[in-house]
């Protein structure tokens, strides 16, 4: 196969921390929208919804790296969903299992993981070119940056939008509740918010790099 | 010591007068808005004018210290900031938490118009973007109105309006049950004729004898106030009387096949809908230049505020409409272009 002919790179840390930061699949890659913007209205829901895809990630990306040699290439986008399908269906059931309250919430959102395009993009463009334990270890990394941002939305929301976080009264019970926040379009709003904030640490981070890079070309110049 | 050198600005006719600034416009309209600060405060007392100070505070400051984060001139003096708090506070109820006005203001100018890159490149009505997170928002702060006229509205505050930030605000039935002289339903004409069928006087509304908005009261006083724009050519007079005409419209329309519902007058004098005519779907950049447009936008705002106010679940519906209009606004634009003079179609290939 061509696919692994690549040079392998060695497991490095930054594997695992890029999905965290640099290529967090919310905030810079901006994949899986969709269960971002609406499950995150409080924060149970974004920890239930993020830990199933978290596992979902994990679980398909290691099959599809230790199966990336058996796959043909034709028909490597079938086999990737049937894979994911499969996890999702597990992930589903053991959703039902703990708590059906949970599931309930959560709705049509546990099935639609199978479309994540988070998911199928990763298994594509990442764990059938690597091996298992880099595969493993970059899924873990994309599902805790995927949980990362869902926390933020889903905190941010729940605190505004009710005074509370994971059903505990944070605010004073005279806090007046956003209800925006907990309605679609606090979702977009919040996460419209977090990726300015991110963006413009982004930007100030390189124009950091650039101003250490031309200082230490001309040092006069700078002071 | 006699100046050697007198500077004489010495020019030939024509003497063509500069178009005016966007700042001497804005300054204007706020010019135009002032009897209608007066009229508020007359009408609901100190707690219609320290919101309005309030929120109009909030939009100045929160464009300035905007224009500070993006190390760019502050552009607080040309005054369109000061509109857009004015006319946010001006939809908003009398006895509205000022905590919330601060909210809406920073909503307005940091959402509805600095993100999009400032004056000039705002899709939306500013003020109406902020009144819209803000219904979204305090669903029933922004629907609790309160009596006009009452006794101490000179001296006291409405208990509401002094909520504590972040905090809900007291409730104000018991207040104005207490106040009120003849007892007041706390229902806008809109309400009135939407939840109970009646239909208030259109005189009561033309004069602005009712409650409501702080601003959107007295439609004489905005026909005015409006004209002088007008006649000072800062306003297109096309955009409130296209406006007017779709509403009427609309409303005839709807007449004719429902005789329960209200006939054109009502339709126009009732709610915001003056108001918005006026100063919100006027919204220079917001709204469509061609003429054709203008006209077609003018229908749509009065189409949607007709048919959502009659069969939506909002009483009032001006706001939504003038922005799902501004919305369309490009594509308006787009389809009415003007011919150019002398231009020649292009030849289908």
């Amino acid at each position: 196969m061509s696919q692994t002919i690549e040079t392998e790179k060695p497991l490095t840390l930054e594997v695992f921390t890029a999905g965290l930061w640099q290529e967090n699949p919310v905030f810079v890659m901006m994949l899986g929208l969709c269960p971002t913007l609406a499950v995150t209205n409080t924060l149970e829901n974004s920890l239930g919804m993020s830990a199933a895809t978290l596992f979902v990630l994990v679980g398909s990306n290691a099959l599809v790296s230790a199966l990336r040699l058996v796959i043909p290439k034709q028909i490597r986008i079938t086999a990737y969903i049937i894979i994911i399908a499969t996890f999702v269906t597990i992930v589903d059931y053991l959703i039902q299992a703990f708590s059906l309250d949970l599931h309930n919430k959560l709705g049509a959102f546990i099935q639609l993981i199978v479309v994540n395009c988070l998911i199928l993009g990763r298994a594509e463009a990442y764990a059938s070119r690597n091996g298992f334990t880099k595969a493993v270890v970059s899924a873990l990394g994309m599902g805790l940056g995927f949980t990362l941002a869902l926390v933020a939305l889903g905190s941010v929301r729940e605190l505004l939008g009710a005074g509370q976080l994971l059903g505990y009264q944070i605010f004073s019970l005279n806090f007046e509740p956003w209800v925006v926040m907990i309605l679609p379009p606090g979702g977009f709003i919040v996460l419209g918010s977090w990726l300015l904030l991110f963006n413009y640490f982004r930007q100030r981070k390189t124009e950091n790099l650039l101003a250490v890079d031309s200082a230490s070309h001309c040092t006069v110049k700078n002071n | 010591m006699a100046n050697k050198n007198p500077k004489i600005d010495l020019r030939t006719s024509p003497y063509i007068r500069r178009a005016p600034t966007v700042a001497q416009i804005m300054r204007n309209v706020v010019y135009a808005l002032i009897p209608l600060i007066i009229f508020a405060t007359v009408h609901f007392g100190i707690s219609a004018l320290a919101l309005i100070i309030v929120t109009t505070l909030s939009c100045v400051i929160t464009e300035h210290l905007f224009c500070k984060l993006a190390h760019k001139p502050t552009t607080i003096k040309d005054f369109s900031a000061v509109i857009t708090g004015i006319l946010l506070s001006m939809t908003l109820p009398a006895g509205f938490p000022l905590w919330m006005g601060v909210v809406g203001g920073f909503v307005a100018i940091g959402l509805g118009k600095l993100l999009f890159g400032g004056l000039g490149f705002n899709v939306f009505n500013p003020a109406l973007v902020g009144r819209a997170f803000l219904q979204a928002a305090f669903p029933v702060s922004i629907t609790t109105w309160t009596p006009t006229h009452v006794a101490d509205r000179f001296v006291d505050f409405i208990p509401s309006t002094l909520a504590l930030p972040f905090m809900r605000p007291v409730d104000t039935t018991t207040w104005t049950s207490q106040v009120a002289i003849d007892g007041f339903s706390g229902a806008t004409p809109l309400a009135l004729m939407k939840f109970q069928g009646i239909i208030t006087e259109n005189s009561a509304l033309f004069f602005g004898t009712v409650t409501g908005s702080i601003g959107e009261t007295s439609s004489l006083l905005i026909l005015i106030c409006g004209a002088y724009l007008v006649f000072r050519n800062m306003l297109d007079w096309r955009i409130p009387v296209a406006v007017i005409i779709g509403t009427a419209i609309a409303a005839e329309l709807f007449h004719a096949f429902n005789p329960q519902a209200p006939q054109a007058l009502f339709m126009l004098l009732s709610g915001g809908l003056m108001f918005a005519a006026v100063f919100m779907a006027s919204d220079m950049v917001a709204s469509p230049v061609t003429p054709l447009g203008i006209f077609i936008f003018g229908l749509l705002v009065g189409f949607l505020t007709v048919t959502i106010r009659l069969y939506g679940a909002l009483t009032e519906a001006v706001m939504y409409a003038i922005l799902f209009a501004n919305a369309a606004t490009p594509l308006i634009e787009s389809y009415t272009q003007p011919k150019i003079y002398g231009a020649r179609k292009k030849p289908k290939s």
